[in-house]
């Protein structure tokens, strides 16, 4: 049943796609410089069509069913976003047109940037960042400018809690810092005596993911940065999990310095199977001179008659540009559209019923899966996948069980403070009914695993493939298919 | 809006949690803050929120509208009809990153065709899954040569031909770190072999971008063989589309391909998003970052695909990770795959070609003006430099009243370049095209001489 790859379809000879006859008088190649084979496939547009449609359906999607991957946020992506990505006024701009050229590029971006800074109460905001891990990378770099600025080069410091994503203590490493973890608490807030003792000279941040990675609402998020704005340092928010904030609280009103948005994951922008992403930053007032450049501003206010005219600028200090031109403008565009559908109440009750769903799976699942902190959650919740009277029976068996029921699994074995386990985002767009499914499932399968647990070890079964041998695709590295017909490295 | 639940679901709801209202749950966030008023307008509905992105749009004057000569790293290229029918299907575009292999075989199986490709495409052995565009690309291999030295060799040589945002990225990530980097400040008219001499012991990576920032082409033996001699590597930037015509950065000796992916059937977006090309020799697949999608079996002994050698990803290694990249450009790599599919051998040539020929028939009208002259006599693929009689953005301004959009005004990044325009020309450009550019130009250059008299 398996698809072929492209270098089995393949035909020599096949023509799939023609470009009209060159209009002009030819001039003379480079000779010398002319590649003596290009060994692409040769095929032709059915082919091509029949064999990128069967692999989409191989996969599960949002359109499909329920994916409540925790902290991926994976909620409907509204088709009228795609629609407008696709207007040829934005689809075919150049990003290097004059600025009188693009006004409505830039107006677009203008108001993304006031709605961004309203919602996360902050100062400035830049659309330049690829991806959540890149805004990570922006509000790091921003911290080090901004401490070299004040003469504090020695600030080399940035604390991490051990619920924190793994993408925090890469950035901080990449940008040259020293990370230190910092342990929870039986609550699962930071521990306060555990940052009191690295609150030091040394300390340039602390990186916090409110609520984090166990779902949970740090209860003394106030006490959090006021021990870290005291000991000098700043402190950065990972807005990963900013789905649980909207209207209910902004980062900045509680002394949050920098924080990157996810426009793929709170704001509808597809996933994509991996990307793009867009990952904006918001800063509070004394680190705007800092973001990347450029940023989008007003040049000559508007009046009655004319609107505004709008350029870029460049901030004073910039720490310079993270990406080249000026981001990713389609994603931008389709999660202003998103907000403009959900405007002022519509923000908050994407929070509200976001946290409710999350809450009622909790409730209906915490009988029969243990959950190590067993408080209102935000937006998930993380629940132990295991069961002491049933051993062998582990987190990815219920995981790759669930597949046989038509929904994605949760994500496993992260955070890694807790065994086994099983992180559930349901997001605000799933009905009552899906919930319920799920969490009969998830019912079902914990008394399968004591009345038949070989159903569990050998699933999924319902799948166009089963468990995959991971160890044979990492020992024999077969990484592409060759279209070529000669091995250009052994010359 | 996207909320399904009915008042009566949603008390039921509340019921099972134990809580009275919504609120209540909320109680954990610090209440002198919570549910704060915020500035923002009502919610539209779909037609008026269509209809105020409409206006939005149209408030921009697209290529659709102009003639476009302006490239610079972003290319107006045609897009056959079938890559965006197929990257709409809800299956690929609303899944995540496929860390179940056994319900994401559609997304692996297109990545492994993506690595395939830019692997015959670029003359490399291996691949990655993307990076998030060309810029971010060649940073991110400044920090793969740095760590193939562990640390040892901390210096780079970089053209001042590679495309000025990606050397400014470059500089952004790099700030703070001990990578020492040389040869921005070399003459522009020089070819890549003027870097020769700054290739130390100390050299960790040589960059340089192929066409170059200025469409040149030039063979890069010579640059390889210097380089490897002292036990640097080298890194090129390429145009994919050049790769349809040109050797390969492969067959110079290149040890890392990078490139920006966007003419690959990607809409230029005003910027974005793209795709970053990253391909590299097999000896140094575990040094490269960024998702990599191997081929093995499932339990049923069918062939079946996953993400392969993930120890070398932040989620694992975290702060021992070289790279943060978690999300790729998954959904433009695979408008890149579907691309390059369907115009396969025969017409990534044919592009090549068309682009070709018609910038070079583009070059020898405008340089038959008074006043233009070609900057350099080196060969080039579809971008050339020419000095103009007046400042560009003059020149840009009369030939937007022709609805023509000119070139890239180089001196807004080279001084030494101040009125000197890129122009870019592909198979979007029509010879009548061609023809009113350089009649638009030919006024202008005829004002000028008018204006001396």
């Amino acid at each position: 049943m398996s698809e072929p790859l492209l270098c089995e379809l393949s035909v020599p000879g096949r023509v799939g796609f023609r470009f009209p006859e060159v209009d002009v008088p030819q001039a003379p190649l480079p000779e010398g410089m002319l590649r003596q084979e290009l060994p692409l496939p040769e095929l032709y547009e059915v082919d091509v069509v029949r064999h990128y449609t069967r692999l989409s359906q191989l996969n599960h999607g949002i359109d499909i069913g329920f994916y409540p991957l925790g902290s991926c946020t994976m909620k409907y992506n509204p088709k009228v976003n795609e629609e407008v990505a696709r207007l040829p006024g934005f689809a075919h701009v150049h990003p290097l047109q004059p600025e009188e050229t693009v006004q409505g590029s830039l107006a677009l971006m203008y108001q993304l940037q006031e709605w961004l800074k309203e919602i996360g109460g902050f100062a400035g905001v830049t659309l330049q960042p690829a991806a959540g891990a890149q805004g990570e990378l922006t509000g790091v770099l921003i911290i080090r400018a901004y401490h070299e600025a004040n003469g504090q080069s020695q600030r080399n410091k940035i604390l991490i809690p051990d619920s924190a994503h793994g993408t925090n203590p890469a950035t901080s490493a990449m940008s040259g810092m020293r990370v230190v973890e910092i342990k929870s608490d039986g609550r699962g807030n930071v521990d306060l005596e555990a940052l009191r003792a690295e609150c030091d000279e040394s300390l340039a941040g602390l990186m916090l993911t409110n609520p984090n990675t166990l779902g949970l609402f740090d209860e003394n998020v106030e006490e959090v940065v006021r021990l870290v704005h005291a000991a000098g340092g700043l402190v950065y928010g990972d807005g990963a999990n900013l789905n649980a904030l909207l209207g209910i609280v902004r980062p900045g009103d509680l002394g949050i310095d920098v924080l990157h948005y996810n426009l793929h994951k709170t704001f509808s922008t597809p996933h994509g199977g991996g990307g793009p992403g867009s990952g904006p930053v918001g800063v509070a007032e004394k680190l705007v001179d800092f973001l990347p450049g450029p940023l989008v501003d007003i040049i000559e206010p508007g009046d009655d008659e004319e609107p505004p005219l709008y350029g870029f600028v460049y901030p004073k200090k910039s720490i310079g540009r993270v990406k080249a031109f000026h981001g990713h403008f389609g994603m931008m565009a389709r999660a202003y559209t998103y907000m403009r559908m959900h405007g002022k109440e519509g923000m908050r009750m994407i929070s509200e019923y976001a946290v409710l769903n999350a809450n009622y799976l909790r409730a209906r699942l915490r009988d029969v899966y243990h959950v190590p902190y067993d408080r209102i959650c935000m937006h998930e919740f993380v629940a132990e996948g295991r069961w002491p009277d049933i051993p062998d029976i582990q987190a990815l068996d219920i995981a790759k069980r669930l597949m046989d029921f038509g929904f994605h699994p949760p994500t496993n074995y992260f955070p890694l403070i807790v065994h086994d386990a099983l992180m559930i985002e349901p997001t605000e767009t799933e009905s009552l009914q899906n919930l319920d499914a799920f969490a009969d499932a998830m019912i079902k399968i914990a008394e399968e695993a004591r009345s038949n647990p070989e159903l569990l070890k050998t699933a999924p079964h319902n799948t166009p493939v089963g468990r995959v041998d991971e160890v044979k695709a990492a020992k024999e590295l077969v990484l592409c298919c060759g279209f070529r017909s000669t091995d250009l490295s052994s010359k | 809006m996207y909320f399904s639940h009915t008042p009566a679901e949603r008390e039921a709801m509340l019921r099972t949690i134990g809580v009275k209202s919504l609120e209540d749950l909320f109680q954990a966030v610090p209440a002198a803050h919570r549910f704060p008023d915020l500035r923002l307008p009502p919610a539209l509905t779909e037609m008026e929120a269509l209809s105020e992105m409409q206006e939005y749009a149209l408030a921009n004057e697209s290529i659709q509208e102009l003639s476009s000569f302006l490239g610079a790293g972003a290319y107006h290229h045609y897009i056959p009809a079938a890559v965006d029918s197929l990257l709409r299907r809800g299956e690929f575009y609303t899944a995540y990153t496929p860390y179940q292999p056994e319900i994401s075989q559609g997304t692996l199986q297109s990545i492994f065709d993506y690595q395939s490709l830019v692997v015959a495409l670029t003359g490399m052995e291996v691949s990655n899954a993307s990076h998030y565009d060309g810029a971010t690309a060649i940073a991110e291999a400044v920090t793969m040569a740095h760590a193939n030295f562990r640390g040892k060799r901390a210096r780079v040589v970089l053209s001042p031909a590679v495309h000025p945002h990606y050397r400014q990225v470059l500089h952004t990530y790099n700030h703070g770190t001990p990578i020492e980097v040389v040869g921005e400040d070399l003459d522009l008219t020089a070819g890549p072999e003027a870097l020769i001499p700054l290739i130390d012991p100390q050299t960790a990576l040589v960059i340089v971008q192929y066409p170059d920032f200025f469409g040149r082409i030039y063979d890069l033996t010579h640059l390889a063989q210097a380089a490897h001699a002292a036990g640097a590597l080298l890194a090129v930037s390429v145009n994919p589309t050049a790769l349809g015509l040109l050797k390969t950065p492969g067959e110079f000796g290149a040890d890392i391909v990078t490139g920006e992916g966007q003419p690959l059937g990607i809409p230029l977006s005003f910027g974005g998003p793209y795709l970053g090309l990253f391909a590299t020799r097999k000896e140094y697949v575990r040094k490269m970052a960024g998702r990599l999608v191997g081929e093995t079996v499932d339990n049923r002994g069918q062939r079946a695909y996953v993400l392969t050698l993930t120890a070398r990803e932040q989620h694992i290694r975290r702060e021992k990770a070289t790279s943060n990249i978690c999300t790729n450009q998954g959904l433009m790599a695979l408008a890149a795959t579907i691309y390059m599919s369907l115009l396969g051998k025969h017409g990534l040539r044919q592009v090549a070609e068309l682009c070709y020929h018609k910038a070079h028939y583009a070059a020898q009208k405008i340089t038959a003006l008074p006043g233009y002259a070609l900057w350099s006599n080196a060969p080039f693929f579809h971008e050339f430099v020419v000095r103009c009689p007046l400042p560009v953005d003059e020149i840009n301004e009369h030939l937007l009243e022709y609805d023509i959009l000119g070139g890239y005004d180089l001196g807004q990044d080279y001084p030494q370049l101040e009125n000197h325009m890129l122009i870019a020309v592909t198979e979007m450009n029509s010879k009548e095209e061609i023809d009113r550019l350089a009649d638009a130009l030919a006024v202008l250059s005829y004002e000028e001489e008018a204006s001396y008299e």
